[in-house]
Formats: C-alpha cells, structure tokens, sequence
C-alpha cells in the first residue's frame, strides 16, 4: 500500500505499521463501501448477479447491500429514473450519511438511455438529481462491469485525502 | 369448444338490440361495437351465460382517433377470454373526444380497476362510477394525456429539466 | 400515566383505557422485498392490515408511446425491457403480434428455437422468482443456488446472441441467427444437471418448516376471485384454475409437444394460497426442461429467418395476441394504419394484472405476510408501469 505521500513505513518492532490518517481512512473506506439496494429497473438485476456467488461483489468488501439509507454510503442508482422516482432518490440521497458516493449504473442512469427520445416521464440522467461519481454505460452492463466501476471508484476514494486536503469532509482534490 | 365470432355476434344482437351497434370483421380481429350506456349489461349477459362464460377480462384500453368526425373520437376497448371454452371477443365502444365518458365495468369484472385508471391516465376517458379514477403511471399533478395524439412533451417537472 | 388504568400482569381484567391508533407505514417505493419500485401505503392496526393502497408508476417509462413513434422493427429492444427477466418471451410475444398484423410466416426451424429460449427464459425467471422468494423471506441460500443455476443459462444465452439480459434475438420473421456449435449440447447438459439440481431446490424450501408457516395458507384467492381479478399465469394456475395460453390457443409448436399444466390444490394450506402459487413456479420448471428437451429431438433444419421486407409496414388493421409468459398472459394489442410504426401500440402486462387484487389481498394480513404475499405474486415492476 504505497502512496505517493506516506504509504506505510514498518519501524524496527514487529507487529507496528506507520502510516498517514488519510491512508487509513482511505484504505478503510476504500475496502468497505456498503452499497444501499436501490435497484430501480433490469439493471438492478445485474446488480443481484453482481452481489450473487458466481461474480461476488464481497470480495471488493462491497457486498454489505443495506435496505436503509441511513446504513449504507453507496448508492448504485442501476435503473432509470422517472419523474416520479425523482423526488424519492432525492430524499434517500440526502439520508445517506457523509461520506457517500453515486455510481449511475446503466444507459438510463448516465443519460436517458433508450428512452431519451420520447420518454416524457423519464428523467435524462440522473444526476439532473443527485451528483454522480462514477457513470457506468451498458444497457445493462455486464456485473464485470459494475465491479470495474466500483473499482474505479475505489481509485477515486484513494484520492480522497481528507485531512490533507484542508478542512475535514472537503476530500476529492488531487493530493 | 369456443363458439364462434358471427355466432356471438348474432346472440348478442338478438339479446340487445339497442346497446349493441354492430360488428366488424374486415380489419383483422374482429369486435362489436356497443353503446356506453349498454356495455356493463353486455359483458355481465358474457360472463354468465353458459356456452360463452367469458370470465377473464385480459385488459381495457383506449385509442385515440382525432380525426374522426364532430371533433373525434376515443375508442374503449375492452379484450376477454374464456377459461372454461377457450374463446376470445373484443368489445368497443366509441366516446366523444371532447368528453369521453364511459360507465365503469368493475361491478362486473373487478380487476378492471387499475386497467380504467391507465386509460384514464393516458387518454383521459373518466369511468363514471369508478370507486378511486385517478392517474396510475404518471404522477398525480401530471398535465396532459400522453398518449392522445396532440400530446404536448413537458419542458420540466419538479424542477428538473426535460429537454 | 393519566388516561391508562393499571395494568395487571397476571390478566387482563385491568385494562380498560389503553389507547391504540392505526398508523400508516409506507413500504416502498425504496424496499427490499417489493421486487422494484412498488410502494404501498399500509394503515396498520398493530400487526394487522387495516388497509393497503399501491403506488405504481415509477418506472413508467413511456413503453406505448415510444411503439407509435418508432418503425416496427426498431420497437423489439423494448419489448426486452418491459420484464426484464423473461425478456425473450416479450419478444416472441411482441414478434407474434406484429407477425399475425402483417401476415408473415415464420420457418419451422425459428419456431422450435423459439421455443427453446422461451422455455429456458422461463426456467430463469422462474428460478429468480424462487431465489428472490427465499431471500424476502429471510433464506439467502436459495438465492445463491438459483443465480449459480441462473449464470448457467444466461452463459448460454451469451453464446447465442451475445446479450446476459435483454437479447432482442427472437425478431420478425423468425429469430435473428441460427443456433451455435455446442448451444445444443450446452443446453441438454443443463438441463441434466437443473433436473438433479431442481430436488436441492426442493429440499430447501417447498417442504421447509418456517417457509410453509410463512405461506401456507397466506394471501388466499379463490378461484373465482382469480378469475375476476384478472389473474393470469401461475398466480391463476396456482388457484387451481387450469388456464395456459399454450393449450389454450397455442402458438409456435406446442400444440406439437407433451407437457403438463401444474395447478394448485391446497397441498399445503388452502388452495390458492402462496404455497400453491410458488410451487407451481417450482413444478413449471420440470415442465420447460422436458419441453426443451422434446424441442433439441427434433429440431428440423431450414431457415431461421423469414424474408421480411425492409420497409415493413403495418396495414390497416389491428390484432391482439397473447402469449404465455412466465408471469402470465403478455399481450400486444397493436392497430396499424399504413405506416411503419404502429397507430397504437398497447401492451398488456400480466404483473400489472396481477398487482390489481393487491389493495384487497393484503387487507387482514400480518404486516409481515404483505412481504410473503407480494413475493407470491411475483411481479417485475418494468412490465406493471411499461
């Protein structure tokens, strides 16, 4: 686990690592994100193949799936979003205690999808509602794909240094 | 065995002869078109009656002919099958589009319930004793008709963009 | 505490003024066990139901009105994605339908390979409905089993057209490519091994102790009730009623092949009660192995694709047809008038059907039977809002 600040240093007596805070928080964060199930259309189904035994989410740490908001950090918004849906993914993002990330999972998600075109009740994207870490195309992308995003966004809390960065919560800048 | 389309036809021409407008038969599957007022005794008379037994009411639904003529029409049309003989019938009835109205069958086929709500939804034909007509898909605040033919997209909703 | 007379613990001859009030829960539209966005609104007294009011709608995603703008062949990938997990029977269903509008014949290799991804489509959602039933109600090991036995098919399926989940193989005229090297073997491998798989599956549930007090006897339809209500599919089957589109009037082959029809009986509990509606699920399975089976026999050569012109139009007419799908009778209704897309393109969902009698089903129940209820109906939430 080498940073290019930090990383970890073994002193002299067995059994000590010395490291950052930021490492350790992200490493922690990194390796546990406890997505909520919140699938909304056939991508979610991928998402259950995803966290099923043959693609096996848990082994990224990810396969914690929380019903409730108020559990879980991650949000994988696998579906498309309507109108109607709109105002309740805004109300369960704004549950989800910080720090919490979005991936948009599926055509739908990123951007429309299929329904871009005269889809009046469906929302083109949505992060129209809540911001999006990381966009997954695919309709629906294979549970590879969804394990590369989350992947993707554990390279993106890697960076998250949030003691480095300044003020507490503010993470995301490039150390 | 089923009996056949111009069988039932003749049946329900002969039982009721001022609810049922006529049949038609050259525009691929067949149906009867029956006034409003007489559409909830017809498929009452379906259900019952032995030989025919039409007992599963598969959907009710609209469509939109605005260019019909004194302004255009709705049609309601309603699909059955028989689990016990096998057959199948469609039933119309032809609306007014500026004010579609039509008696609610779910005194007789109950699970017509959410099916009204839909064409009530989507076309705006009010089932008039209907025990809970509002919109089913769309939000309940929602403007418009979407599947008329002169449905206008909405620019935004709730505050989010449509476009 | 002013108002509550003493209680006494030894009986209950001491309790005259405890005040009790409904209160309303709201289940969904974000819920584990609703199998999609469905919420439903409960007004609990206590543990009992007092009354139940659904919500659909939120993935209403404009299926019909995208059928009147898009040409005909353009519409099949929605079609895949209205049940998303039988999505090669929406396509056979929608095919059919536009076949019969406009008078095409499909060869009778297509047909018998239609009826080979339709059966296993249905073995797949059927074991999804399964896995997903034990895991609602509390048992993970069957979902594990059931999305192992699932990967098998989609792999097959994968090496047919490409696609886990939404295929858009089975089009107009017949089916979009001819059948792989090792597809046919492939699949009587899996269907040895789902048959030996299919007793495990049993032993976890069907006769499980804690899953028969969960739903024998619980969410009962008469069935007349079924009739009435407009059920469909094994929901319908599952209340004893013997109705299925493929005896009833049957489509593609299957008037040519031997199959039975599995119906409730109150084993159980009570006729049409949850029980009796998965274990039709359970027993349908057995049913689709053998006729995929029968179908890989005989399956004749020829084409698998009709000529259809590139320009297809949709004459002045309009047809219904229904098809049996594994959660009922998907039907298109669609009214053509000369041009390439449809006038009106209607699509009737059985899970739309289905969830009709929910209001009425749930009313009396235990708050926690209302999960066991929904599961039975085994609704996909993208097929009742289209």
């Amino acid at each position: 686990m080498e940073g290019e600040k930090g990383g970890i240093v073994q002193p002299a007596a067995p059994g000590v690592l010395l490291t950052t805070l930021d490492e350790a928080l992200d490493w922690a964060r990194r390796g546990s994100f406890w997505p909520m199930t919140f699938g909304l259309a056939c991508c979610a189904i991928e998402m259950m193949s995803a966290g099923g035994p043959h693609f096996d989410l848990d082994r990224y740490g990810a396969g914690a799936f929380r019903p409730s908001p108020r559990q879980a950090d991650l949000m994988i918004v696998a579906g498309t979003v309507t109108f109607k849906m709109a105002p309740v993914i805004r109300r369960l993002y704004e549950q989800v205690p910080d720090p919490k990330w979005v991936i948009a999972m599926g055509a739908c998600a990123c951007r429309g999808g299929p329904y871009y075109h005269h889809g009046y009740h469906v929302v083109k994207g949505v992060d129209r509602v809540i911001p999006v870490d990381v966009y997954l195309p695919g309709c629906p992308p294979r549970p590879e794909a969804l394990l590369d995003a989350i992947m993707a966004l554990q390279a993106k809390v890697d960076r998250m240094k949030t003691f480095s960065a300044g003020k507490a919560g503010e993470g995301g800048k490039e150390a | 065995m089923a009996m056949e389309f111009p069988v039932i036809a003749k049946l329900l021409e002969g039982r009721f002869p001022q609810a049922v407008k006529g049949a038609v038969t050259d525009k691929g599957d067949p149906w009867i078109e029956v006034s409003p007022g007489g559409i909830v005794e017809v498929l009452a008379f379906l259900k019952e009656e032995g030989g025919l037994e039409f007992d599963l009411l598969l959907m009710v639904t609209g469509v939109d002919r605005p260019d019909g003529e004194g302004g255009g029409e709705i049609e309601v049309v309603y699909h059955l099958a028989s689990t016990t003989q096998g057959g199948e019938l469609v039933l119309k009835v032809r609306l007014p589009r500026e004010k579609p109205l039509c008696p609610t069958v779910t005194g007789v086929h109950p699970g017509a319930l959410w099916h009204e709500r839909e064409t009530y939804d989507m076309l705006g034909v009010e089932f008039t004793g209907h025990p809970d007509l509002r919109r089913i898909l769309c939000p309940e605040d929602w403007v418009g008709h979407p599947l008329r033919k002169d449905y206008e997209y909405p620019e935004e909703y709730g505050g989010i963009s449509a476009k | 505490m002013e108002g509550f007379e003493t209680f006494d613990a030894a009986g209950t001859e001491g309790v005259t003024d405890v005040r009790t009030q409904e209160m309303f829960i709201n289940m969904g539209p974000q819920h584990p066990s609703t199998h999609g966005v469905l919420r439903v609104l409960l007004k609990a007294d206590g543990e009992v139901i007092a009354a139940a009011r659904p919500y659909v709608g939120y993935i209403h995603r404009c299926a019909e009105k995208i059928g009147e703008v898009l040409p005909l062949e353009q519409f099949t990938p929605y079609t895949d994605r209205y049940d998303y997990l039988s999505a090669m029977n929406n396509n056979l269903g929608y095919c059919l339908a536009v076949e019969k509008l406009c008078g095409i014949e499909v060869p009778e290799r297509a047909q018998y390979i239609r009826v080979i991804v339709a059966e296993l489509n249905r073995i797949a959602s059927h074991l999804v409905a399964f896995g997903t039933y034990g895991l609602d109600l509390g048992a993970f090991t069957p979902f594990c089993y059931a999305f192992r036995d699932r990967e098998w098919i989609l792999s097959l399926f994968e090496r047919l057209c490409g696609a886990r989940l939404t295929y858009n193989y089975v089009c107009i005229g017949g089916v979009r490519h001819d059948l792989p090297e090792g597809f046919a073997e492939g699949t009587r491998n899996f269907c040895d091994h789902m048959e030996k798989t299919w007793k495990e599956y049993d032993t976890l549930l069907t006769r499980n102790p804690i899953f028969l007090q969960r739903t024998a006897g619980i969410g009962v339809v008469s069935p007349g009730e079924a009739r009435a209500w407009g059920f469909t599919g094994p929901c319908l089957r599952g209340s004893g009623v013997a109705y299925d589109l493929r005896r009833a009037r049957p489509y593609l082959v299957y008037d040519k092949l031997d199959f039975e029809i599995p119906t409730g009986k109150g084993e159980a509990g009570v006729q049409g009660d949850c029980w009796d509606r998965y274990y039709v699920r359970m027993l349908e399975i057995l049913e689709s192995i053998k006729i995929v089976r029968q179908c890989l026999d005989v399956l004749p050569g020829g084409e698998v694709r009709a000529k259809v012109s590139k320009a297809l139009k949709a004459p002045e007419k309009e047809v219904y047809l229904g098809v049996e799908n594994p959660r009922g009778e998907l039907g298109h209704y669609i009214v053509g008038d000369g041009k390439k897309a449809a006038y009106r393109m209607r699509v009737r969902g059985p899970s739309f059907a289905n969830l009709t009698i929910l209001g009425k089903l749930l009313e009396g129940a235990m708050i926690a039977d209302a999960v066991a209820i929904i599961g039975s109906l085994d609704i996909v939430l993208g097929e009742v809002d289209r």
